[in-house]
């Protein structure tokens, strides 16, 4: 059938000029203009929309760019926005997408572009290499023709993330790295998670604070883009939540992440409902004052739109079996 | 911009990458130069598995003869004996750099069975053994902190005076011109999968290393040596691993027989690639095939293993054609997969050309000889990789720093340039491809003859004469992808010419050859190898090399 592409091109006649000091997006000072443009490709029913686009680049306008190699989700090449969410190109049906035979589809807007669909990738693989993502051994390391000696079991539970195929849809559409562009990351996060929890690795107290600082695992607000985004079943966020765990339960709990989610679970076990007025000092640190002033402008508006927490914070009716809940999961929120 | 390095390693497949890491342990600068970013090369797409004689009651030697007798006695025994006898440490080092390879029940390092082996010795994770093995040495790259290329794309090999000094290439995100200038090169860019059309390779599997060397004057072995994957998926011609049948898959044909059982009643459907591929093409052609294909039967594993084991291919299969191999069987057809001939080398990855190294599949030491068995590229790359990045780095402490090059890289900023300006004349790079992989596929395939493969040779003549006036259809300095399919499309008319100067060359039938005007093994002849060394203004000179004969004698093959 006959499918309408519509393509965001960025034109560049000359090649990108990064500029470090402004941090991404853009590192470039000459970020291309965008202009939508409209193909119509004959393609069969079942047909990918990578498909399309290679049509459209073989034998409509070879100045179309786009990156593939392997067509079959294993090479993580054709990450980009299609209908507003980043896919892959190369697995995402046309039916399952087109509306009324449409197609939108450009490089994603939280990613520095370089031209067409092909997006700068260069902040997913700082990210990745921000986490020390290598085997640092365990000591001594076996001898000869001897393996390290490891459940498979504790190999499986690695094989979820070493299926990402760092395609980096999980990084495009994150909500935290909108906004924070130094986030680490949910891929990243996921790698960190893989190397932490190997058995063979030497160094997983280290990594694990390492992971706990600014712009670490706690950075994540749980809005599970990355698992739904993921092609691959890696789900990000479920390392990541591993991955705090491990963390507190190493004792790296100085933190504002793990405070945050400590002055929660508190506030839940003593009240059964949420304190949303005590959580912000009690997460910054109760004598952090500047961190506490700073929010102040956000608490304004909040008064603002009448959307303030209530002064007084009742509890729930038999907050006793509350408690009790907690007391049985044991653990550090008893 | 010229830019210097001890090694530059063309590639960042495992084979590259292995190079890479053996170079920088030996202390030499080595860089990596790809045209793609290191976790997109193709070697992450290998799902089964890589051998090794490991295991109790196995040994290099039986895995030696497994080898040698799926090369159809074509493999250099010595080679294959390099290969074997370090498989072992080759596979423990990948799991102590963090390979979650399977385990069994000890927590040691478990195995699964493959296609013309003996023995079960196929190590693996799930069905993405590549791509696991891929990621690990990619975090031992960034560990050892190489420098990496990447989407660089590389036009030519410099020579001065017969010897290699470095590589040229287009930095695509800029469209500039870079010489690497380095006492010594290793090819390690793969296959040449594209050439046909299917193949289950990858599109970025153009030959280009292969092309590159072979212009340098660097000869090819065994270019007629095609390996036809026996399951590769409806339509798309997606692999679907071997590791199916390692685990117990069936194929039936249009009467729901396992027909293997007439082609090779012992080892079933865990014959060699080459032999499955040929009983299914005959199975198709007399009429017991269903619309060009036979089925993969996989129900009878239980979801479980399926899932377990098999994940990647159920997925490719549901994704692409729409068949959940839990519930049926799938449609599955031979499909072109893999080349045992390349550049080459001795067993250290070295060519006759000095300062030239190779490894991987573009390379032919030869270890698989007429036909490659599942799970032995993986070690290839592995082995060979380690093997050519000692040897070129032991020769680049050896040899003086190069001080020329201005010259050529002006020169290719010429060719270049004169490309980019060519003027449209009807003819693209995209319809020659098309032309190109189906010709070879229908000529150049299971099986050929000597009228076919003649009529193959004046087609890509013609190809290549019809290529001189193909222009580039974007004229942008920034990611030109137009100048790089033109530029791919030279690299693969050069080995697809040589594919078939080969297969009219070899009158014989062995391995992956088949010819239906020569239908026996001939060891009387035949027992050598086609080595095809380019000509300035005519045909291709044609050597012969025998094989290497160690420990094992040709004997007839049975499965």
């Amino acid at each position: 059938m006959k499918w309408t592409i519509e393509v965001g091109r960025y034109d560049r006649s000359q090649p990108p000029r990064p500029d470090a000091s402004r941090g991404y997006p853009p590192p470039y000072e000459d970020a291309p203009a965008k202009r939508y443009q409209i193909f119509e490709v004959e393609l069969e029913d079942h047909a990918m929309v990578l498909d399309a686009l290679i049509a459209i680049r073989e034998y409509q306008d070879e100045s179309l760019v786009v990156r593939c190699a392997c067509r079959s989700a294993i090479c993580g090449s054709c990450g980009m926005w299609i209908n507003g969410h980043a896919s892959l190109a190369c697995t995402t049906k046309l039916q399952d997408v087109a509306v009324n035979g449409k197609v939108t589809v450009e490089s994603p807007p939280s990613m520095p572009v370089i031209r067409d669909l092909v997006c700068d990738m260069t902040p997913f693989w700082q990210k990745n290499l921000k986490v020390r993502p290598w085997l640092e051994n365990k000591q001594p390391i076996p001898q000869g023709l001897e393996e390290y000696r490891v459940p498979n079991a504790a190999m499986e539970e690695l094989i979820q993330e070493v299926s990402c195929i760092s395609c980096g849809l999980c990084l495009m559409d994150c909500e935290s790295f909108a906004i924070n562009k130094n986030f680490t990351g949910p891929a990243a996060l996921a790698k960190a998670y893989r190397y932490t929890a190997d058995p063979r690795d030497a160094v997983t107290s280290q990594r694990l604070g390492d992971y706990s600082e600014p712009d670490g695992l706690w950075e994540c607000t749980h809005c599970y883009e990355c698992v739904s985004r993921c092609p691959k079943g890696v789900a990000p966020l479920d390392q990541i939540l591993k991955l705090r765990r491990m963390a507190v339960e190493a004792g790296y709990t100085n933190n504002a992440g793990t405070r945050h989610a400590l002055a929660f679970a508190e506030s839940v076990r003593d009240s059964g409902r949420l304190n949303e007025l005590t959580l912000m000092p009690k997460s910054v640190g109760l004598f952090n004052i500047p961190a506490q002033l700073r929010a102040l402008p956000t608490a304004f508006n909040m008064l603002r739109a009448g959307k303030l927490p209530p002064i007084i914070h009742h509890k729930i009716p038999h907050v006793e079996r509350i408690k009790a809940i907690f007391k049985k999961i044991g653990g550090i929120f008893k | 911009m010229i830019l210097d390095h001890d090694v530059v390693v063309l590639g960042a497949g495992l084979a590259g990458m292995r190079a890479a890491l053996e170079a920088a342990r030996q202390g030499v600068n080595v860089a990596i130069v790809s045209k793609v970013h290191p976790v997109r090369s193709h070697s992450g797409a290998a799902q089964g598995g890589i051998n090794a004689a490991l295991g109790v009651g196995d040994s290099w030697e039986i895995h030696a003869f497994d080898t040698i007798k799926g090369s159809d006695y074509l493999a250099d025994q010595d080679a294959v004996e390099v290969m074997t006898s370090e498989a072992p440490q080759d596979i423990i080092e990948l799991e102590h750099m963090g390979v979650i390879f399977y385990r069994n029940e000890e927590g040691k390092l478990g195995t699964r069975a493959f296609g013309g082996a003996s023995k079960a010795r196929t190590y693996f994770v799930g069905d993405i053994t590549g791509q696991a093995l891929l990621y690990t040495l990619y975090d031992q790259i960034l560990k050892a902190g190489v420098k990496v290329y990447e989407e660089w794309f590389s036009t030519a090999l410099y020579v001065v005076n017969g010897t290699c000094c470095g590589v040229m290439c287009i930095d695509m995100m800029t469209g500039e011109l870079h010489l690497l200038r380095s006492k010594a090169v290793i090819i390690a860019s793969g296959g040449m999968g594209r050439v046909y059309e299917p193949s289950t390779n990858a599109l970025i599997c153009t030959g280009d290393g292969i092309a590159l060397a072979y212009r340098a004057g660097a000869p090819l072995m065994d270019m007629e040596m095609v390996q036809y994957h026996p399951t590769t998926l409806k339509g798309s011609g997606f692999l679907m691993t071997e590791a199916a049948r390692g685990e117990g898959a069936y194929l039936l044909n249009a009467d729901g027989e396992r027909f293997m059982k007439r082609y090779a009643p012992k080892m079933m459907e865990l014959a060699s690639r080459d032999v499955v591929s040929r009983a299914e093409t005959i199975e198709i052609a007399e009429g017991r095939g269903i619309d060009g294909n036979v089925l993969l039967d996989m129900r009878h594993l239980g979801r479980d293993v399926i899932m377990s084991k098999l994940p990647q291919i159920h997925e490719i299969a549901l994704d692409f054609l729409g068949v959940d191999m839990v519930k049926d069987p799938v449609p599955v057809r031979p499909g072109m997969h893999y080349i045992m001939g390349g550049v080459k080398t001795d067993v250290h990855g070295a060519t006759i050309m000095p300062g030239l190294y190779a490894a991987g599949e573009c390379a032919c030491v030869s270890v698989h000889g007429g036909n490659r068995l599942g799970a032995n590229s993986l070690l290839d790359t592995l082995v060979f990789g380690r093997r050519s990045g000692a040897a070129s780095s032991g020769y680049a402490k050896k040899v003086p720093a190069i001080s020329s090059g201005g010259e050529f890289l002006t020169a290719e900023q010429r060719r270049i340039a004169a490309l980019m300006t060519r003027p449209y004349t009807g003819e693209t790079h995209a319809r020659l491809r098309l032309e190109l992989g189906t010709l070879m596929d229908a000529k150049v395939g299971v099986y050929r003859d000597a009228t076919g493969l003649s009529e193959a040779l004046a087609a890509v003549q013609d190809l290549k004469r019809r290529y001189q006036s193909v222009a580039v259809g974007d004229k942008s300095r920034v990611y030109n992808q137009a100048l790089t399919f033109v530029l791919e499309l030279g690299y693969m008319l050069d080995c697809a010419e040589t594919t078939v100067y080969g297969a009219i060359t070899r009158t014989e039938s062995r391995g992956a050859h088949s010819r239906t005007d020569y239908p026996q093994r001939d060891d009387v002849n035949w027992l050598k190898h086609v080595v095809i060394r380019k000509q300035d203004g005519g045909p291709p000179a044609i050597d012969f090399v025998p094989v290497t004969i160690t420990k094992w004698p040709p004997q007839e093959r049975t499965y």
